[in-house]
């Protein structure tokens, strides 16, 4: 037996049968005290000459090795400790790749970063066709890159062009996928993957070598087996790496130097710039930010947004009234996600059956794209149904409405429900402006009454609000925050006020916008500056996307709660008026032929009443606004909106698309530093009016310097 | 009331998609998918829990090569656990009234609880086979050696080898379809054409007119086509095809009688049409029953099957099941409040009736098919006993009515009948 917690090993027919297995952990992780035990079990394998080839698996029933320990990453402080650390990596995996006998390991479970960086050093890997087997090299979307010669390895077995496709973009592929790409040698039932993989080694130990095609084949060698080619492949990827992060996150542009450094000048070389770009990345403060948000959206997976949460209640039916755009998002992602039985409502039969195709799409779309099986498809197809009666409610758990954003309407459809359905049902209300409490008035059970507010389009946007009223009861906290998360959703819970936190802080964005487009700035220069500031679309695409009626009515509301600061934009009510809505309309700021966005219409700056003539200077544009939307989110904290400025981050980031490389509103105004953000807002005040003026929450923090994370 | 080994079987609820002319709006879903939706719904419409059901019985006359065992697909919907059996049967045209029959007899013996069973036709979605030598030669180039051989075996095909076999509804022991039968039945009988043709109408008044008051739509639930678009067959479907509201005796009049050109009475005006359609039934034992909260719509009390020489008068059974099913009731014929008859033929109703009378017994046309019949409102083989039982139990419940019969005649000279009753 072999010293250590995590390894442990014994002999079958000259085979070492190595365990991973790191105690009182859920997943194994790759640790400094691991790397020890790691380093020590294969000296002793080395010199026990009864072992003559290795068999390595986890002993976890549902994970192979996760990654690095993060935590161990974040203590990080200076560039040479962390190349320190990367190098130190390589060695050891150096040391396995050189082992002097052969290494099978047998993959079952999430295979990941350093988890597959150890796997590649081995000598042959056999995989478990099974969902939860995922392989993959998630490092920049941490900010850092595959450390451990992961950027040699994998180009070198798979070819540059496919290791990129993984490296660049921090990609995990199922292991049907990892199969076809080369990265694994074998795909086997789960059952079997033991014996198989101790066959392999066997087999090795006998002189056998798998033997590898040329990764791609013949066209594989035209575009990178050879220098012209790849260097044609690396330009391309550079071009392509450039486009979509804009040079505001540097992990992708290193980890393609890494993997083109070490085909150029060797595996040796290849290493040591690897190590190199790794410590310049885990010290900057991209990677930083992306640890935080990793971190905070685990944390998010484990909380329920309450103190001392209950248990939330079993959903296994769903109801879903209002079979509109929003319905059937929810609906066809309830499904395909949580695989519950989804019962539709709408008020007729056409109706029904267009919420049903459409909810139907997001399954046939995940059959398209090979996510699940024909079989699958046809079980999770099976979940769906509707009417245009309350047949089937009396038997769900969970009723989410969706219908028209009107408080009588949706009153009238809780009163409904409330008669359909069983008494300890949950009654969600979809609404992204209405207070719950109000909707709630009309409840014969307000406590079983929570706001579940998603996204559009639900099946792509990875937030959810969730809203209790002051009479909501726990436990039904507990089960829409828990329902949201089986629906593949990040969950925060929130106050109930009105645009509770998302609207809240992005009515003043667009408003902003609103009124720079009247002083005359271009449409698509205040869309581009946005997105060069770092968010995926501009406000104004963003309010072709939402549409206009929708925005229409959350500013009337927020007017209306708020007052003045939120006046609603008096150019925005033509396009209203004259049927530009938007996405869904066709024609809204942006031209739209065919559900592709075109260009911006030009005949839409009459009906605004504006004309582009330059405006203010870019820097005043982007810092307008930003700044109006920071001063909204601190407002917004100071009045306990959200429960904590990670909350508001994460809400920001995945709600809609605050850059994460800046790490949300909230620790953004902490780096830009109260006093400043004052001073400016104090300047904008004056120039442009009292919807700039400092909230009380940011004149605090720059009079006590005081931040919205003081440990950061 | 009898009640058999101390066990009472009750009708809990019942629906089923609409019934269309084959070919028609429900061509693309296969027979599997109508099963499937119709016992779904039946699901949602009683609140009940998958988890309940211990068994699950459909029949089907022509199934797909595909899905052999439709049921067992309909016992493997997500609602249901993996763990409930299911067989599918065929006893032609009655083979849903036979699913509910095993399913009484299922709970009579205290096999079962609760049973779901149900009948399925699709007739836009049938096997259609290779010439019996075209099989030959594809079997006997699989088995092939060598590349060679097998080419040598598949130069052997012919294009008249290439012509599909459809199968055809005509009986394998005398090789007369189902509907010279029906000519023959109306000639021995003297059925005349008029008065086949004013049963056909009085089947579509009477549909049409169980359509328009709701009793009709109360059963079917709205089948949605799985895209919506500006296509034909994308719009949801609420209704039965093939019910008239426009013709009329002078228009029948006018059709040429299919099955003899010459002397024949029989058209296609008075007959059933093909059909696709699925329907389901909720049977459980009364304390079942009574335990999860339902109030039974009705009772089985009694059912039997009989059958004559194919070669004699092919649906004529019916004269024969339905004396014995009210000797097993305790009951007589008098003692009907509500009787369905299943109608494949104007022709076959009228020689049922015909027969019936012969028994002495007195026949009163108003009971008799109250929302029309099977030539207005369609005919999917395997799914029509099953409407038949939620028709006879809704209109029993409706008419409050103590004892119902309802009628199937079918292929091979078979007849099933059931008597309901009420409390």
């Amino acid at each position: 037996m072999a010293p250590g917690a995590a390894l442990t090993w014994e002999l079958a027919d000259g085979v070492a049968v190595v365990t991973f297995d790191l105690k009182g952990e859920p997943v194994n992780k790759i640790s400094a005290a691991v790397k020890q035990d790691l380093l020590a079990t294969f000296e002793a394998l080395e010199h026990d000459t009864a072992v003559r080839a290795v068999a390595f698996f986890s002993g976890k029933p549902e994970n192979f090795i996760a990654g690095a320990d993060i935590e161990e990453f974040v203590r990080l402080t200076t560039a040479a400790e962390a190349e320190r650390l990367s190098a130190e990596g390589q060695e050891m995996l150096g040391r396995v790749a050189r082992f002097p006998k052969p290494i099978a390991v047998g993959i079952h479970g999430a295979c990941l970063g350093g988890g597959l960086e150890f796997a590649l050093a081995c000598g042959y890997r056999v995989a478990s066709d099974h969902p939860r087997t995922q392989l993959g090299l998630p490092e920049v979307q941490l900010g850092i890159l595959p450390g451990a010669g992961g950027c040699q390895r994998l180009p070198r077995l798979i070819g540059a062009r496919a290791a990129l496709d993984i490296i660049l973009a921090g990609k995990v592929e199922n292991a049907r996928k990892a199969f076809r790409l080369g990265i694994v040698d074998e795909l086997v039932h789960p059952a079997i993957l033991k014996d198989v993989t101790i066959a392999a080694a066997q087999r090795m130990a006998g002189g056998w070598r798998p033997r590898r095609k040329r990764p791609g084949g013949f066209r594989g060698w035209l575009l990178d087996g050879n220098p012209l080619g790849r260097r044609l492949v690396f330009r391309a990827a550079r071009k392509q790496v450039l486009a979509q992060t804009r040079g505001n996150y540097p992990a992708p542009l290193a980890a393609l130097e890494a993997v083109e450094h070490g085909l150029t000048h060797g595996m040796a070389e290849g290493l040591k710039r690897e190590a190199q770009l790794f410590g310049q990345l885990a010290v900057t403060d991209v990677s930083r930010k992306l640890v935080q948000i990793f971190f905070a959206t685990t944390a998010l997976k484990k909380d329920f947004g309450i103190a001392n949460p209950p248990p939330p209640a079993v959903v296994s039916r769903l109801g879903v009234v209002g079979a509109g755009f929003m319905g059937s998002g929810i609906a066809g992602t309830a499904i395909a996600q949580a695989g519950v039985d989804v019962r539709m409502k709408d008020a007729d039969l056409p109706r029904v059956a267009k919420g049903l195709a459409a909810a139907r799409e997001i399954l046939d779309d995940r059959l398209k794209r090979r996510r699940i099986t024909p079989y699958e498809h046809a079980r999770l197809v099976a979940l769906l149904s509707g009417s245009d009666h309350y047949t089937g409610f009396g038997r769900a758990e969970l009723v989410i409405e969706a219908v028209f954003e009107d408080l009588q309407v949706k009153q009238q459809v809780l009163r409904e429900v409330e008669t359909a359905t069983a008494r300890d049902a949950v009654f969600a209300s979809n609404t992204s402006t209405i207070p719950i409490h109000r909707i709630a008035e009309a409840a014969s059970r307000p406590e079983q009454v929570v706001g579940m507010h998603f996204f559009s389009p639900v099946a792509r946007m990875p937030l959810l609000e969730v809203i209790p009223s002051a009479r909501t009861a726990a436990p039904v906290v507990s089960t829409a925050v828990g329902f949201g998360r089986r629906m593949g959703k990040t969950a925060i819970v929130v106050k109930d006020s009105p645009g509770f936190w998302i609207n809240r802080i992005l009515t003043p964005y667009m408003n902003e916008a609103g009124y720079l487009l009247v002083e005359g700035v271009a449409i698509e220069e205040i869309d581009r500056l946005m997105v060069e500031f770092g968010f995926p679309v501009g406000p104004i695409t963003l309010m072709d996307e939402v549409g206009m009626d929708v925005g229409e009515k959350v500013v009337g509301v927020m007017y209306e709660a708020f007052g003045e600061r939120f006046a609603p934009v008096p150019a925005f009510a033509g396009m209203v008026k004259s049927g530009r809505l938007g996405r869904k309309a066709g024609k809204g700021f942006y031209k739209y032929a065919g559900g592709k966005k075109g260009s911006v219409d030009p005949a839409v700056y009459e009906v605004i009443g504006a004309h582009p003539n330059g405006g203010p200077r870019p820097a005043e544009i982007i810092q307008r606004l930003v700044l109006v939307m920071l001063n909204e989110a601190a407002r917004g904290v100071g009045e306990g909106i959200v429960r904590t400025p990670r909350d508001g981050d994460i809400g920001a980031i995945f709600g809609f698309g605050f850059p994460s490389f800046r790490g949300g509103p909230l620790r953004h105004a902490d780096d830009l530093g109260a006093a400043r953000i004052v001073s400016e807002l104090e300047r904008l005040a004056e120039r442009y009016g009292a919807r700039f003026a400092p909230s009380d929450v940011l004149r605090d923090q720059a009079h006590h310097n005081a931040k919205f994370y003081p440990n950061a | 009331m009898p009640v058999a080994n101390g066990r009472r079987v009750a009708v809990i609820a019942g629906c089923r998609t609409p019934f269309c002319r084959s070919g028609t709006v429900l061509k693309d879903a296969r027979a599997v998918d109508l099963a499937r939706f119709v016992a779904r719904e039946l699901l949602e419409r009683t609140n009940l829990d998958g988890a309940d059901v211990n068994a699950v019985i459909f029949g089907q006359v022509v199934p797909s090569a595909l899905v052999p065992n439709v049921a067992r697909e309909v016992s493997l919907l997500p609602q249901f656990p993996k763990e409930i059996p299911a067989y599918s049967l065929n006893r032609a045209c009655a083979s849903s009234g036979q699913a509910v029959a095993n399913a009484y007899d299922e709970i009579v013996l205290g096999d079962a609880e609760v049973v779901l069973a149900g009948g399925v036709e699709s007739l836009s979605d049938i096997p259609i086979l290779a010439s019996r030598r075209l099989a030959d030669i594809l079997v006997e180039a699989s088995k092939a050696k060598s590349f060679g051989a097998r080419l040598r075996t598949l130069s052997r095909i012919r294009p008249r080898d290439l012509v599909p076999v459809s199968p055809a509804i005509a009986e394998p022991s005398t090789g007369e379809t189902m509907g010279q039968s029906a000519e023959k039945m109306a000639k021995e009988n003297h059925i005349s054409r008029a008065a086949q043709d004013r049963w056909a109408l009085r089947s579509h008044e009477l549909a049409a007119r169980g359509t328009d008051d709701g009793r009709i739509p109360a059963e079917i639930v709205p089948w949605f086509p799985p895209r919506v678009g500006g296509r034909a067959g994308d719009a949801v479907v609420t209704q039965d095809n093939g019910i008239r509201r426009d013709t009329s005796l002078e228009q029948m009049a006018k059709l040429k009688p299919v099955f003899d050109r010459r002397y024949g009475s029989v058209t296609a005006a008075n007959s059933s049409p093909l059909t696709d359609g699925a329907s389901a039934v909720l049977l459980m034992r009364d304390s079942a029953a009574r335990a999860l909260g339902y109030t039974p719509l009705a009772y089985v009390r009694a059912y039997a099957v009989a059958a004559v020489d194919p070669g004699w008068q092919l649906l004529q059974a019916p004269i024969f099941a339905v004396p014995k099913a009210l000797e097993r009731a305790g009951i007589e014929w008098k003692d009907l409040g509500v009787i369905e008859v299943h109608e494949a033929f104007a022709a076959q109703v009228l020689s049922n009736l015909q027969g019936w009378a012969a028994l002495g017994w007195d026949i009163n046309e108003d009971i008799i098919n109250v929302m029309g019949g099977s030539i207005a409102i369609g005919h999917p083989f395997g799914a029509t006993g099953t409407r038949l039982v939620t028709t006879l139990a809704s209109e029993m419940a409706r008419r409050d009515v103590q004892f119902g019969l309802l009628s199937i005649c079918a292929q091979g000279g078979m007849g099933l009948a059931m008597v309901l009753e009420r409390r």
